[in-house]
């Protein structure tokens, strides 16, 4: 077998290992990209949420083999963009960050949903976060966060 | 809003929203250990024998002969073993840890290992559990007499189950053996001088042979109060047979299963009324403890005396006990025994007025404590009690009063309606005695050269917010720059041992240190030197004293107040509740940082309301929890309460910083009084007993009461 190949935060690598290895652990303890979370490892909680061609996934059920050719996308990358500047502004402004875990997840799925819904209502920033649990905050900060990043970086996404 | 109440970017705010804060888990693994426990899987027996496989040449089977020390993990008493002794008192208890360089290798030498158990019956029931770890007894007045009198008696039941803190980062401990000898013991925790009191005894060193460091800590709820202290003994005894680093960063299975969580709870109230007063309580609290005592004598404590409610109850009999069952360890959660009992007694209130024919919220009104008044514990009500003003707001809010008689009224069709109400307080900081006798809190300030302060304190930044708002307090009083000061998570090593991470002290209490400390710097600034100043805790001098042996004195120096208001939809088709609205007014002083406030008031708020309807976790008739993973065991996500509203009042207290009090664990205390009301309003006006209060309960009352 000749490798995976994906491209992860804008560079072209090979995965050398079993198709069956999990994105979450791949991205974890190869590439280093820590904030990739682990929270329950079955897809509850999201904290390990990636994006993959924009689509917002929990990477603890991605299995390598499904990642070939894809674009895969982490906090290490996203943090790089002029839109999680906007979206980091906004969670600061409001201090939605309390413990942090599920943060990076939260705000890729943010993404996720802004680039399909630029301006969303307060029920689709609901409705788009939902999958992503935090324990700390009762999500109004985050909710408002994501309202406040809409607004503030219209025309971004 | 006072100045300091501004709101400012959280100090960690960078760090964690960009993903490069380096929780315990995201160390390099190069030349790390994994250490995986064999955990027991009955829930009493003797341990006869363990087949352990054949290890590969790096791998590692440490058990209790391993522990250098004693093998006992010091917590309030030191029952709970690292590894277990000849028997195993719950299901998950530790056996071994199996560690070695390959993740998968480890779990597979694990899973190999066989234990030989002789097997005992398990103590399941709390109603028949005879191992007393913990019984009080307080009161005063005459019980008997105004029984004897009284025109009414109520004698109700109400339980409470667990619950699980399910911060979203498992618990983590990494040990590292460092040159010279001292072993380095790092991870996810809100104590790090407990978990270091608990290494030293373990391997028996003094204080120098060991050193903790916080990481930066994804939640922690109580969960992590007393817990690293045990996984933090165990990798430590791992790493020192191994010689190298262990890491121990529990899956979220094991996390749910086999730690601390929310003491399940049965309280009877027997109650006498006279001339529609209550007169007296009679009130007895059972928590059960599980396999080991942990924390249950300061929870049983704190459940206790506050389970007369805000109520005066002219006399009163308690008695508590924590009882043993061959279950999980019970421990620290937010609230620490008081929702338990603030369910009970706010569920009685209401069972009362409604017999009496009068609606709770007027009932409860008139039985309020003012400031001034007797605590259950003979102690005071040294400052006002904002409640009757917090009432209101919460009434203007949600127009509760209304809504209240509105859906007290005969309702039918698919959908009904209920809205109830309940209102607590917190006591804020330790119970008793314990800041003045055991806590003697220490902190620091170090002034550099350059002008930079940095904070000398052991309390952990566990999202709360401490390293922001400690260096907001210090940098107000030295008029710096908040840039210019700062504070890291706690090393055992160079931080003095302001006392541990709970019981919403942090703030009121080291807060108040650093003030002072930084009032002390600013008289003593000289640039262009290095300085430093210290604080000691001081028990204000208003304080009755407490005695632990009699209950009696201040058990608190003041209170954090409440007032929750839940509004509800009843599917009679589905059995499913919508929360049309969550409305709280919390006082917890003078906000430091008006958002980090909000958001701990609605974080708290919204655990609260998920223990109250959703949080249900149970185990089986072998002991076996069976709601171990976020599928089984429902937490609230964005979609579940979005209309939440929390306002804050603000009574300052005069010894807390500017006017603050215990803020954390507040919140969460009062969701399951309020929240089961307004079911019970919902549900034609039956009389409900406990909480989690879920959908299949819910149905199981329509289809009894023909809804």
């Amino acid at each position: 077998m000749d490798g995976i190949r994906f491209t992860l935060n804008g560079r072209e690598v090979v995965y050398d290992g079993s198709a069956a290895d999990r994105l979450l652990d791949v991205l974890r303890d190869i590439y280093r990209c820590t904030s990739v979370k682990c929270g329950c490892k079955e897809g509850e909680c999201g904290a390990c949420s990636v994006l993959m061609d924009g689509v917002l996934y929990n990477s603890c059920c991605v299995a390598m083999g499904a990642v070939e050719g894809a674009s895969v996308v982490t906090m290490e990358g996203f943090r790089e963009t002029e839109r999680f500047h906007v979206l980091e502004k906004a969670f600061g402004e409001v201090s939605a960050v309390q413990c942090g875990f599920c943060i990076p997840g939260m705000v890729l799925a943010a993404e996720a949903l802004l680039s399909r819904n630029p301006h969303p209502t307060e029920d689709d920033i609901r409705e788009g976060l939902s999958g992503n649990l935090c324990r700390c905050t009762g999500y109004n900060a985050i909710v408002n966060a994501v309202s406040i990043a809409a607004k503030e970086g219209d025309g971004l996404w | 809003m006072d100045r300091i109440s501004e709101s400012v970017v959280k100090k960690d705010h960078l760090p964690k929203v960009s993903g490069r804060s380096v929780y315990v888990a995201d160390y390099p693994t190069e030349g790390v250990l994994f250490g995986k426990l064999l955990h027991g899987k009955v829930a009493r027996a003797k341990v006869l024998d363990v087949d352990v496989p054949e290890l590969p040449e790096g791998y590692f089977y440490v058990d209790a002969r391993d522990v250098p020390g004693d093998n006992n993990v010091n917590i309030v008493l030191d029952d709970t073993p690292v590894f277990c002794r000849e028997t195993v008192e719950y299901i998950g208890e530790p056996i071994a840890m199996l560690c070695g360089p390959d993740e998968k290798t480890v779990e597979r030498l694990r899973d190999a290992c066989v234990v030989h158990y002789e097997e005992q019956e398990p103590v399941l029931d709390i109603r028949t559990a005879d191992h007393v770890f913990f019984d009080y007894h307080f009161g005063h007045g005459d019980v008997d007499k105004a029984f004897a009198e009284a025109d009414k008696v109520y004698d109700e039941e109400f339980e409470t189950g667990y619950q699980e803190q399910a911060y979203l980062e498992p618990q983590g401990m990494m040990a590292v053996p460092e040159e010279g000898g001292r072993m380095f013991v790092h991870g996810s925790a809100q104590c790090a001088y407990y978990v270091h009191g608990a290494v030293m005894r373990v391997l028996g060193c003094g204080p120098a042979g060991v050193h903790i460091l916080q990481d930066v800590t994804g939640g922690g709820f109580g969960g992590k109060e007393a817990f690293p202290s045990i996984l933090g003994c165990q990798v430590a005894v791992a790493a020192h047979k191994c010689g190298k680093p262990v890491r121990c960063v529990f899956d979220r299975r094991e996390d749910m299963e086999y730690t601390s969580k929310r003491h399940p709870s049965l309280c009877r109230y027997r109650v006498a009324v006279k001339d529609g007063r209550v007169t007296a309580m009679d009130i007895d609290v059972k928590f059960n403890a599980g396999a080991y005592s942990t924390l249950s004598a300061v929870v049983l404590q704190r459940g206790i005396i506050a389970s007369p409610g805000i109520y005066n109850v002219p006399n009163l009999r308690v008695h508590g006990s924590a009882v043993k069952t061959n279950t999980s360890p019970c421990g620290a959660y937010r609230g620490f025994g008081a929702p338990q009992t603030f369910f009970a007694v706010e569920m009685m209130m209401d069972h009362i007025a409604r017999d009496l024919g009068v609606d709770s919220l007027p009932f409860k009104e008139a039985h309020l404590v003012k400031q001034g008044d007797a605590t259950s514990t003979c102690g005071k009500y040294h400052f006002p009690v904002p409640i009757p003003a917090m009432i209101a707001e919460v009434d203007a809010e949600c127009d509760y009063r209304a809504k209240r008689e509105r859906y007290a009224r005969p309702q039918t069709g698919r959908y009904r309606r209920g809205i109830g109400m309940s209102m607590y307080f917190h006591g804020a900081g330790f119970t008793g005695s314990g800041e003045r006798d055991l806590i003697k809190a220490v902190a620091k300030l170090r002034k550099y050269a350059d002008g930079t302060v940095e904070i000398l304190a052991s309390n952990g930044e566990i999202g709360q917010g401490v390293r922001t708002t400690f260096p907001k307090i210090v940098a107000n009083e030295l008029n710096l720059p908040l840039e210019k000061v700062y504070y890291d998570h706690p090393d055992t090593a160079r931080v003095p041992d302001s006392g541990p991470t709970v019981a919403s002290r942090s703030l009121m209490v080291v807060g108040e240190l650093l003030r002072r400390a930084a009032i002390k710097l600013r008289e003593q600034w000289i640039d262009g030197v290095e300085q430093e100043v210290e604080e000691r805790f001081r028990e204000p001098d208003f304080m009755i004293p407490f005695y632990i042996d009699k209950f009696q004195g201040d058990a608190y120096p003041t209170y954090a107040w409440a007032v929750n208001a839940i509004e509800v939809e009843v599917d009679t088709y589905t059995g499913i509740t919508k929360i049309l609205g969550a409305y709280g007014s919390f006082d917890v002083g003078t906000p430091i940082d008006y958002n980090v406030v909000l958001g701990q008031m609605e974080g708290g708020f919204l655990q609260g309301i998920g223990y109250a309807s959703i949080e249900k976790m149970d185990y089986d008739a072998k002991g076996r929890i069976r709601n171990n993973s976020f599928s089984d065991y429902l937490i609230p996500t964005t979609k579940d309460v979005p209309n939440l509203k929390c306002m804050l009042h603000v009574e300052k207290y005069p010894d807390g910083p500017y006017g603050a009090k215990g803020a954390g664990e507040l919140p969460l205390v009062g969701a399951p009084g309020a929240y089961v009301e307004a079911m019970e309003q919902a549900l034609g006006g039956v009389r409900l007993h406990h909480a989690p209060f879920t959908a299949e309960d819910t149905l199981a009352v329509i289809a009894k009461e023909g809804l």
